[in-house]
């Protein structure tokens, strides 16, 4: 966002060459000053993460499921976000529901980078057929949408499902995007010089992999990390919000499809919707903001348009 | 050489197509549950006890659907329907076409859609030229990166926090549906001001969440004509700063923003489903979340399909454009 207006100040530093080299700690500090929005979404992130983190100390994981407080309760003192119709404790609903979808994101983006890097990595790496047949097979699924296979599938086992199947389920769609991106990217760095030393000096494919490309990458791979954990909340919510999750696990998406199901809107239990809601969106923004940050880190040329 | 491309496509399409298609038909079945017995359940459960000859309705929807035959027999037939675009009988709502449900909720999904995103399109793609134009302008240096921000927040929560203040707090439109109960479907005005008055809190959200999309692509887009020579020839003509923005610029770089808009266009109903879903709308998205409810295999094919096919030929038919306008991806696909 603000990347482009903050980046003159960025050219010096990067032209200051290595012998007087910021300190790592400094280079930091002058990244997040050129990209501020980096340090809010984190900031964003980190505070949902401690709410839910704290907020585990002070209350019952058994309090958020039904009949564990008089049902369509206002805020009080003693449940402090007030209860839903069936009687889940609303405090206790966002502070384990929060974590479970964060957990659930980070899991999925993890397993979405790790299988869609390693595809995209051998896909690019090796060509020929391997790369036809990976990039067929990634084409496909990219056609196939997305939700509707997840739908499909978590309705085929709706029975039984939890956070943690529904992490695996959307996880298992999410390395299309990271195998494409990242094959792309390394298409590009094959051909460059530093790869040709090390293969003319006898390193094998999977030694130039690791050592040469990977570290090389790492900033790419880490914004695709944080768009894959995005995509998988993304497609949670939407899942749960059909109906279609962990019928028992608090989560924030299994609580909007309660909240709808239940008509909340139409019973105006007000402090029934809005947490929810505020959580999510906050979610969202934080991975946006944090990814805009990232920006600069993944796609230097970046730096350099001003 | 552009001959041989095209068949390239086309054959890849068909390629395509057939994976999807039978993805399609595998997943639904990889649950234990039967939809002739979901809809026999349904029956009995809705009629006196003892009415509904059980075992006897089992064996002849099974043999109508021919759920009797071997796995492979009935994907085989599956995908010479698919072929022929025959899409059957729904197994819930026997002897309804699958055509015809689908007929009947698209009018509704795309009604809503395609205005929304044509809404989101426009008025991004003019939001995000005026900032690289008018750099000057701090309203619009403070309102493009509000509107991506929320771009980010997926759009039925944006339509439930507008369902929350408008519909709930302030009671200027309904919490929900395609149209009031009281009203009678028909061409007249009274219904279509009705369904009008439903569809602007679904539609907004669409168009809320969208916009920075658009300004996003737009943006870029500008910056990148801004450099180019032509802009420079144009201000040394001593064209009015008008005409440059409208006839060099903005023409130049709308381009992408009409592919990137076509390529949309193929998603719309995968993207409608939540939101019916959010605001109880009829349409593609609560046929196809009820045939999943009752795993009525055949609609669900149905409308997935019809999906999977309208984003592959929506890729295909980018596919081919792009060679004829763009010299560079021409040179690429040899």
């Amino acid at each position: 966002m603000t990347a482009e207006a903050t980046n003159l100040s960025a050219a010096p530093m990067a032209a200051a060459g290595p012998r007087n080299r910021p300190g790592r700690g400094q280079q930091i500090r002058g990244y997040l000053r050129r990209n501020p929005s980096l340090g809010i979404g984190v900031a964003m992130i980190a505070g949902l993460i401690l709410f839910s983190l704290i907020g585990s100390l002070f209350v019952d994981e058994r309090m958020a499921r039904p009949l564990s407080a008089p049902p369509s309760q206002p805020p009080t003192a003693a449940h402090p976000f007030g209860s839903d119709s069936q009687g889940r404790d609303l405090f206790a609903v966002l502070v384990y529901g929060t974590w479970l979808t964060v957990r659930l994101g980070l899991v999925a983006g993890a397993i979405g980078v790790l299988i869609g890097g390693a595809l995209g990595f051998i896909s690019a790496y090796f060509g020929g057929w391997t790369d036809r047949i990976i990039n067929f097979v990634t084409d496909v699924l990219l056609t196939v949408p997305a939700l509707l296979i997840l739908v499909i599938v978590a309705s085929a086992i709706k029975e039984g499902l939890t956070p943690t199947t529904m992490a695996l389920i959307i996880a298992a769609l999410a390395w299309r995007r990271p195998a494409r991106q990242i094959r792309a990217q390394v298409l590009v760095m094959r051909g460059a010089g530093y790869v040709n030393t090390a293969r003319i000096s006898g390193a094998g494919p999977f030694e130039i992999i690791f050592c040469e490309l990977v570290p090389n990458l790492l900033p790419f791979l880490v914004a695709s990390f944080v768009t894959a954990v995005s995509a998988a909340v993304l497609a949670s919510i939407g899942l749960e919000a059909m109906g279609l999750g962990p019928k028992n696990a608090p989560t924030l998406g299994m609580t909007i499809y309660y909240m709808m199901n239940f008509s909340a809107f139409l019973l105006k239990l007000w402090w029934w919707i809005v947490p929810p809601i505020a959580a999510l969106v906050i979610l969202f923004v934080g991975l946006y903001l944090i990814n805009t940050g990232l920006d600069e880190l993944s796609n230097p040329r970046l730096r350099r348009r001003a | 050489m552009y001959l041989i491309y095209v068949l390239r496509r086309f054959v890849m399409l068909f390629l395509v197509v057939i994976t999807a298609a039978s993805l399609n038909f595998f997943v639904p079945r990889m649950s234990d549950k039967n939809p002739v017995l979901e809809k026999i359940t349904e029956m009995s459960e809705s009629s006196a006890p003892g009415s509904v000859d059980m075992q006897n309705l089992l064996t002849v929807f099974n043999e109508r659907f021919g759920l009797d035959r071997p796995l492979w027999e009935q994907y085989l037939s599956y995908i010479g329907d698919m072929l022929t675009l025959d899409l059957n009988y729904s197994i819930t709502s026997y002897p309804t076409r699958v055509a015809d449900m689908i007929a009947q909720a698209l009018p509704w999904t795309l009604g809503l859609m395609v205005t929304a995103t044509l809404i989101a399109f426009l008025l991004g793609t003019v939001l995000g030229a005026l900032t690289v134009w008018r750099k000057d302008s701090r309203l619009l240096q403070i309102t493009v990166p509000v509107v991506m921000v929320f771009s980010a927040i997926p759009f039925y929560l944006i339509g439930l926090v507008l369902i929350y203040f408008l519909a709930y707090r302030a009671g200027w439109f309904p919490i929900g549906g395609g149209y009031s109960i009281t009203s009678f479907p028909g061409w007249n005005w009274e219904f279509i001001a009705d369904v009008m008055r439903h569809s602007i809190l679904p539609a907004s959200s669409i168009v809320i969440a969208s916009i920075g999309i658009w300004a996003l692509g737009m943006r870029g887009m500008m910056v990148t004509v801004q450099g180019e020579d032509y802009m420079n020839f144009a201000e040394a003509k001593g064209l009015t700063s008008r005409r440059m923005f409208l006839r060099y610029a903005v023409r130049n770089a709308i381009l992408p923003q009409i592919t990137q808009l076509a390529l949309f266009m193929g998603q719309l109903v995968t993207g409608a489903v939540l939101v019916e879903i959010v605001f109880g709308y009829p349409g593609m998205g609560s046929v196809l979340l009820q045939a999943v409810d009752y795993l009525d295999y055949y609609t669900i094919y149905g409308i997935v399909f019809v999906l999977i096919l309208a984003v592959a030929v929506s890729m295909l038919i980018l596919d081919l454009v792009y060679p004829l306008l763009d010299p560079r991806t021409r040179a690429q696909s040899h």
